[in-house]
């Protein structure tokens, strides 16, 4: 059998997201921010929207192109993040690109299926793949920061 | 050419990657270095590591022979006039910049026009992007046609008396397509435009004759060519040369210096700025010296049975899209339907076998194409049928892989 290690990799909650994406789309309106990030070396591209009250993601969205491994990382990261507080999200995201680095890293919190990419630690070229759209939910909470500041 | 023997003189292709054979195809981002080349630049550093053309001490003269032998190398490998028109520079990027910014912004006005092509790399797209943004210069395309071809007679009316400079890559590192540069140069001269050859993917796989071609300015990387990365080449006409300012100033490229100006040195080092990678230099001319003892034509007709026998297994694979023209320079860019380029490498390289995947910096390339990425497999003399054999295979098993999964 050839690609024995593969599936470790490409596992089938894996590549149920990325053929079922979950939560695809775009918000707009009150409270909403929107960000583009892409992975410039490899052309993976991410749009996240956010809609955000009293502190908490209270619903996202995401659009993208790319590989298995960053949209369905993306995918994954919509339902993980939906509902929780902004602090919350924060700590995750941590979590997440640590783990998939194959640091040490808190059990504690609920990645959900997202878990299932701990496996791209062991492929460190991928690893960008996988933290995509975590960073574009940085940049977003970011950005709404900026803007609440603004007002 | 013994193909066996060839492979023993690279010593990096002796191992084993996630448990196989390494099979290297990943030509076009950089080649794979024999050990002549490495041994050469281990004996500068041991044996007479020292700066060029300042000091008059005895290592200081055997670095500075050595640093012109291989200038000289170079001008004898691709047939320029003189060794003063052989620029040494950290490679193709910087050559192509040099240009854009030594002759383009000087020369360049408003409503000038520069043209390049749809597949180059961006390394001959975004310099130009920036003169032509600075100096109010147009930046127009010649068309493409669907096989990532371009047609003379298009070519010909699209250059006009306006067009200033034609900037056409050789060969598509995409597409593996072959640009008939010595017919575009020509209608480039009848319009009094100069001509800018990208040489960074068939120097390395072709012979190459800077005069043949009548190209004005001619740029590639030693590293693509077995040489060291950080070395490369710009040849310039002559006239054309001594005509540009430098673009960098400082040690090693003047005449005299006052406290309020200076003169410049002679052609080559007036472009030439700060002390220069001499290893790369010497080493890029032990890669010349290694290409040239297994001749180049050589080279070229056992790459076209590379490349004929790797487009025809993968367009025999269903599911699988090839990209580019029939006949082609070493390369096959191709997409397995319902898999990214990454994925597909990912499996790959747990096989052992090294493609790149991506847009392999042609972005406007790829949107004429309709896909974001694709996977590139690059062939050099030192790779073997079996290789071959074995990325189709490999691709197959992709294909039932994810084919499973799913």
């Amino acid at each position: 059998m050839l690609f024995n290690n593969l599936d470790q990799l490409y596992r089938s909650v894996i590549m149920d997201h990325y053929k079922k994406p979950r939560n695809r789309g775009t918000l707009d309106g009150d409270n909403c921010v929107t960000v583009n990030m892409n992975n410039p070396s490899c052309g993976d591209k991410i749009q996240i929207s956010l809609q955000l009250k009293d502190n908490k993601v209270v619903d996202v969205k995401y659009l993208g192109s790319g590989c298995a491994i960053s949209q369905s990382s993306a995918s994954m990261m919509t339902e993980a993040i939906k509902g929780l507080d902004i602090e919350k999200v924060h700590q995750l995201t941590f979590d997440f690109s640590e783990m998939v680095q194959g640091h040490e890293h808190n059990d504690d919190l609920d990645l959900g299926d997202a878990e299932a990419l701990h496996g791209v630690s062991q492929y460190p070229a991928r690893i960008k793949c996988a933290t995509l759209a975590w960073k574009a939910v940085e940049k977003a909470l970011r950005e709404a920061d900026k803007e609440s500041a603004q007002q | 050419m013994d193909i066996q023997s060839v492979r023993q003189d690279f010593p990096i292709l002796k191992q084993q990657v996630n448990g196989h054979n390494l099979v290297y195809l990943d030509n076009a981002a950089t080649s794979q270095k024999p050990s002549s080349v490495i041994q050469t630049m281990v004996d500068y550093y041991e044996k007479y590591n020292s700066n060029v053309h300042r000091g008059v001490h005895t290592l200081g003269t055997v670095a500075t022979d050595r640093y012109e032998e291989a200038r000289e190398k170079i001008r004898r490998f691709i047939n320029a006039k003189s060794e003063k028109e052989i620029i040494y520079t950290t490679g193709t990027t910087q050559s192509l910049n040099l240009i854009a910014y030594g002759y383009g912004l000087a020369r360049l006005g408003v409503g000038d026009e520069i043209i390049i092509t749809p597949m180059e790399h961006h390394a001959n797209l975004i310099p130009w992007q920036q003169v032509a943004q600075k100096t109010g210069a147009i930046l127009r395309y010649f068309p493409m046609e669907a096989d990532g071809t371009l047609d003379l007679e298009k070519v010909r009316v699209t250059v006009t008396d306006k067009t200033k400079i034609v900037s056409v890559t050789e060969v598509s590192n995409v597409l593996g397509t072959v640009n008939p540069v010595k017919e575009i140069a020509k209608i480039a001269h009848e319009h009094g435009a100069i001509m800018v050859v990208d040489g960074a993917q068939s120097t390395p796989h072709m012979t190459v004759d800077v005069q043949d071609l009548d190209a004005d300015f001619f740029a590639f990387s030693g590293h693509k060519m077995l040489g060291p990365t950080g070395i490369g080449v710009l040849y310039g006409k002559q006239s054309l040369l001594e005509d540009m300012e430098p673009v960098e100033t400082g040690g090693e490229m003047i005449d005299e210096v006052g406290f309020q100006s200076a003169t410049w040195a002679e052609l080559p080092w007036k472009l030439e700025a700060g002390t220069p990678h001499i290893a790369g230099a010497i080493g890029l001319g032990a890669a010349i010296d290694y290409l040239q003892n297994v001749g180049m034509d050589v080279i070229q007709h056992y790459e076209e049975q590379l490349t004929e026998t790797a487009y025809n297994l993968l367009s025999k694979i269903d599911g699988v899209t090839l990209y580019g023209p029939g006949k082609r320079s070493g390369l096959v860019s191709f997409n397995i339907d319902g898999v990214h380029p990454h994925d597909v490498s990912t499996a790959l390289d747990s096989e052992g076998i090294a493609v790149r995947a991506g847009h392999h910096c042609a972005q406007p390339l790829m949107s004429c194409l309709k896909c974001e990425s694709t996977v590139r497999a690059s062939f050099y003399f030192y790779n073997s049928l079996d290789e071959i054999e074995a990325l189709a295979r490999g691709i197959k098993e992709t294909k039932e892989f994810f084919g499973h999964v799913v």
